[in-house]
């Protein structure tokens, strides 16, 4: 086929034809003039906001993305270690639609044990996913396709986009109760009391760790009385883990909950993101994993989880894959992860420690414990969304209007100015 | 007890106890020791009834999905031991010697991303790297295209074309009024998958006509003429896989005129952009004379083979809209498609093409890499169209030479192919589609001969 030139379109009167401009087109109205516009997404319109926001004070705890002391966005040591073995190295062809296998190799052992069974008899049906939000609607896609039936139980609160996701995959949503804003704490006797009237075989999603938004995780105990209640209703737990490693530093002790149903010999599914533990937000790399009876069944489930992938995105980015797979395969790189996350989780627990003391030095009148009993990257501060905008407003410090404070967004540079600004809204309360 | 059948019975409690039991070297009963009698009551293994009720997985009856017939040849040419195999499946670029080729101008973009320590990993906005979608709309619309001058596109980044159909189609399937898309015969075999699960209906229209192996153009027509006012059009915008087939100019011409005249809506998957005549501007042409009349339509760019990024799964959706406002609205759904989905695109990728597309002399770069590619390519065909003419095999053949892009159809049929893998170790669809990209000059001849074999001795 020679080259066309537009020249040659010209000349054959193809381009600026008046012909054309009687031919329908221009005549029409729009196919899309009834397209209302969307609200905005309201996590990330909070960084969209404070982005437009010229002022110097300004301080974004609103996206859950780890900042170092001097709020600037960290890529780890181990991550730019892994590029640079990458670039110039590697090709980019498609990885098969389950995606890397070694990912997934090392994903299994970081979610259920470098030792496991399970992992040995391979019985684990799993797939590489984008980040934790296409694991979770990978799974949710499977759950309408092979149990349309089921409905999916969402704690009270969850992540936002948990529900979207459910919907979106036209699975029926119930909630059930987990916070309690008395004491900002677990709302244990509630959550066991739904947990018991939910019809036998329901469906559950919980995070594994470092509940988003409250930060508010069952202890050991709680999560054993469950499982066991799990086993008893023959209840379907389905884990959200966005956090392994940030929540208390240590990876093993974030999957403890996780530990506990695969002891008590529950059939769990799992989504797992490495956007904060690896700091690989933007390359969405993440792991959906079920687990089955036998190897047969997982390679059945497999199959059908890739036959959902296929026609979403046919197989998944391989650049976050092949970092992920080079960090975890190698020892000494992975030593340095593990040192790195727990210098980021440690950093977050210490600016819960500074939040906390500023907040009683000013002498507030309310309790600001929860600071430092709740774990992980948020913080659910209490605060009215009425409070919330006051603190935008009048101090420039934006963050979602459920009062969920992104520790990781706080610094010592900021923890005075961010107590004082909350000191001053709350204080009348 | 078959292992089904103890599957079935015992569930995870009684395969832990299974487990237990054959450490232990004793026999495991579910049920009443009436199946063991003759073994030592103390030896047999049974759950306790606290063990729990649950029946074992709820996903028991899943059944395995079938293989995907593309990517099963390439699992079947792995498996084969012969050294003259020949692997024509896949749609991935090969080089002369048979390998993946990363372009120097890609490894170049992934040196300054990796040496820049400013960069940072952060998510990207829900539609994508900003720059590169503009640089993504301006490639395959022209940098003065109207539409773009007057804000009129709206364009979020997606994974690759898959990514972006599919945001394209489940966008179209809740704001669209007639849910119905019509897809060529043949198309790539995950087009109605796609649409599928985005919620439209699929239906076809005629395209490749196997007896001249060329374009069913009055059937193209008549099918569109039938199809409902709104109705949306799956135009494949140049190298139309599986057949190659393309409609030339005038033909585009004549589509365009029906489609507005009835009032369907157009959407474009633009997967070869460059690869197919070796030339960006010539292989937008569809595109562009459709945006040019003023009317809308949707257009799905992949940079998976024109820019060698595959497994990076780089891609682009456009909405060409009447109006800025419509442009701002259509780009704010488009976020709530793609939010439940995976929230934001993968960053590494696009920013490769970003790095790409704004520097002058590397744009040159890739234009050149490109035209190389598109060139290796049409000299395969000249080369397997002259080494059939000079074994005289029965048949005309030029289609090889007419057809564009990465695939030829070749017209053989299944059991001729079957013939060709077992004799003569060639792996390709059993629809007879050739990876053009997969051939080099030294198995070009193994290749006709190939085919010259299979058409001598089967019908």
């Amino acid at each position: 086929m020679a080259a066309i030139s537009r020249e040659i379109l010209k000349r054959r009167g193809i381009l600026r034809s008046p012909v054309m401009a009687t031919i329908g087109a221009r005549s029409m109205a729009s196919w899309f003039g009834h397209v209302e516009p969307a609200a905005k997404d309201p996590i990330l319109g909070v960084t969209e906001a404070f982005l437009a926001d010229p002022s110097p004070d300004k301080v974004n705890v609103g996206v859950g993305a780890y900042r170092d002391d001097n709020g600037k966005p960290v890529v780890l040591e181990c991550v730019r270690e892994a590029e640079r073995r990458i670039a110039g190295n590697l090709n980019m062809e498609y990885l098969p639609m389950g995606g890397s296998i070694k990912m997934i190799e090392e994903s299994l052992k970081l979610a259920y044990g470098e030792d496991s069974d399970l992992i040995k008899e391979k019985r684990i049906a799993a797939v590489q996913a984008l980040s934790g939000t296409g694991a979770c609607r990978l799974f949710a896609d499977f759950q309408k396709r092979f149990l349309p039936d089921t409905q999916i139980y969402i704690p009270i609160p969850t992540w936002a986009n948990h529900h979207n996701i459910w919907r979106d995959a036209c699975v029926p949503q119930r909630t059930f109760r987990y916070y309690h804003p008395e004491t900002r704490g677990l709302d244990f006797a509630s959550m066991m009391d739904d947990i018991k009237n939910a019809p036998n075989g329901s469906f559950f999603l919980l995070h594994a760790c470092a509940h988003n938004p409250t930060g508010v995780d069952p202890s050991e105990e709680q999560w054993r009385e469950i499982s066991y209640q799990f086993k008893v209703k023959n209840h379907f737990p389905f884990f959200d883990m966005a956090y392994q490693g940030f929540a208390s530093g240590d990876p093993n002790r974030d999957a403890k909950a996780i530990q506990i149903f695969l002891e008590d010999g529950h059939l769990i599914g799992c989504a797992q993101s490495y956007a904060k533990n690896m700091g690989l937000y933007g390359q969405r790399v993440g792991c959906l994993s079920i687990l089955c009876e036998d190897e047969l069944q997982a390679v059945a489930v497999k199959s059908q989880l890739q036959q959902l992938a296929r026609p979403m995105y046919s197989n998944p980015p391989i650049h976050g894959a092949l970092v992920v797979s080079i960090i975890l395969g190698d020892p000494e790189l992975k030593s340095l992860w593990l040192k790195e996350v727990k210098g980021m989780a440690d950093r977050i627990i210490g600016m819960r420690k500074a939040l906390r003391e500023k907040l009683e030095k000013l002498g507030s009148p309310l309790s600001w414990e929860h600071i430092t009993n709740q774990i992980g990257m948020f913080c659910y501060s209490g605060m009215t969304p009425e409070q919330v905008d006051r603190l935008t407003d009048e101090f420039h410090i934006y963050m979602t209007r459920n009062g969920r404070i992104s520790m990781a967004g706080v610094t010592t540079g900021n923890v005075g100015y961010l107590a004082n600004a909350i000191h001053e809204v709350t204080k009348a309360s | 007890m078959g292992d089904a059948n103890m599957r079935a019975e015992l569930g995870s409690p009684g395969r832990r106890l299974g487990t237990l039991a054959r450490h232990l070297g004793v026999d495991y009963s579910p049920a009443s020791s009436s199946l063991m009698a003759s073994h030592n009551a103390s030896e047999i293994v049974t759950p306790s009834p606290t063990a729990g009720s649950y029946g074992g997985s709820v996903f028991t009856n899943v059944a395995q999905a079938p293989e995907d017939p593309i990517l099963g040849v390439t699992v079947a040419y792995n498996n084969d031991p012969s050294p003259v195999k020949v692997n024509l499946g896949v749609g991935a670029y090969r080089t002369e010697e048979g390998k993946p080729l990363v372009l120097n101008v890609v490894r170049r973009a992934e040196q300054l991303l990796v040496n820049d320590p400013s960069r940072v990993k952060e998510y990207l906005p829900i539609t994508g790297l900003a720059d590169f979608n503009k640089l993504s709309a301006k490639l395959i619309f022209g940098a003065d295209s109207p539409a773009i001058q007057e804000n009129r596109v709206a364009t979020v980044q997606c994974l690759s074309g898959t990514g972006s159909l599919r945001v394209g189609g489940e966008f179209l399937a809740r704001h669209h009024h007639e849910r119905t898309i019509y897809i060529p015969q043949p198309t790539w075999g995950n087009h109605p998958k796609v649409f599928t699960l985005a919620g439209l209906s699929v239906k076809t229209y005629r395209y490749y006509d196997p007896t001249t192996r060329g374009l069913n153009f009055r059937g193209l027509l008549e099918d569109l003429s039938m199809a409902p006012h709104g109705a949306i059009v799956l135009l494949h915008a140049c190298a139309h896989n599986p057949t190659g087939v393309d409609p030339t100019l005038d033909q585009w011409e004549q589509i365009r005129l029906l489609m507005r005249s009835r009032g369907l809506l157009p959407f474009f998957d633009s997967a070869y952009q460059g690869f197919a005549s070796g030339n960006l501007e010539a292989d937008a042409q569809s595109v562009r004379m459709f945006v040019a009349d003023g009317g809308e339509c949707l257009t799905a760019q992949s940079y998976a083979k024109n820019m060698g990024l595959y497994g990076e799964r780089v891609g682009a959706l456009s909405i060409v809209c009447k109006s800025a406002d419509v442009a701002v609205k259509v780009e704010s759904q488009l976020k709530l498609v793609i939010r439940p989905m995976y929230s934001n695109p993968p960053i590494h990728g696009a920013s490769i093409v970003a790095t790409v597309l704004k520097d002058g002399e590397m744009y040159q770069e890739w234009t050149i890499e490109l035209k190389a590619m598109a060139e290796r390519i049409i000299s395969m065909r000249q080369q397997l169209f002259d080494a059939l003419r000079t074994r005289g095999t029965a048949g005309d053949w030029s289609h090889i030479i007419k057809q564009i892009g990465m695939f030829t159809f070749t017209g053989l049929n299944r059991e001729q192919v079957t013939f060709m893998t077992k004799e003569y170790h060639i792996y390709m669809t059993s629809d007879g589609r050739i990876s053009m990209a997969g051939l080099s000059s030294k198995t070009v001849p193994h290749l006709a001969d190939a085919i010259h074999a299979a058409v001598s001795r089967i019908k």
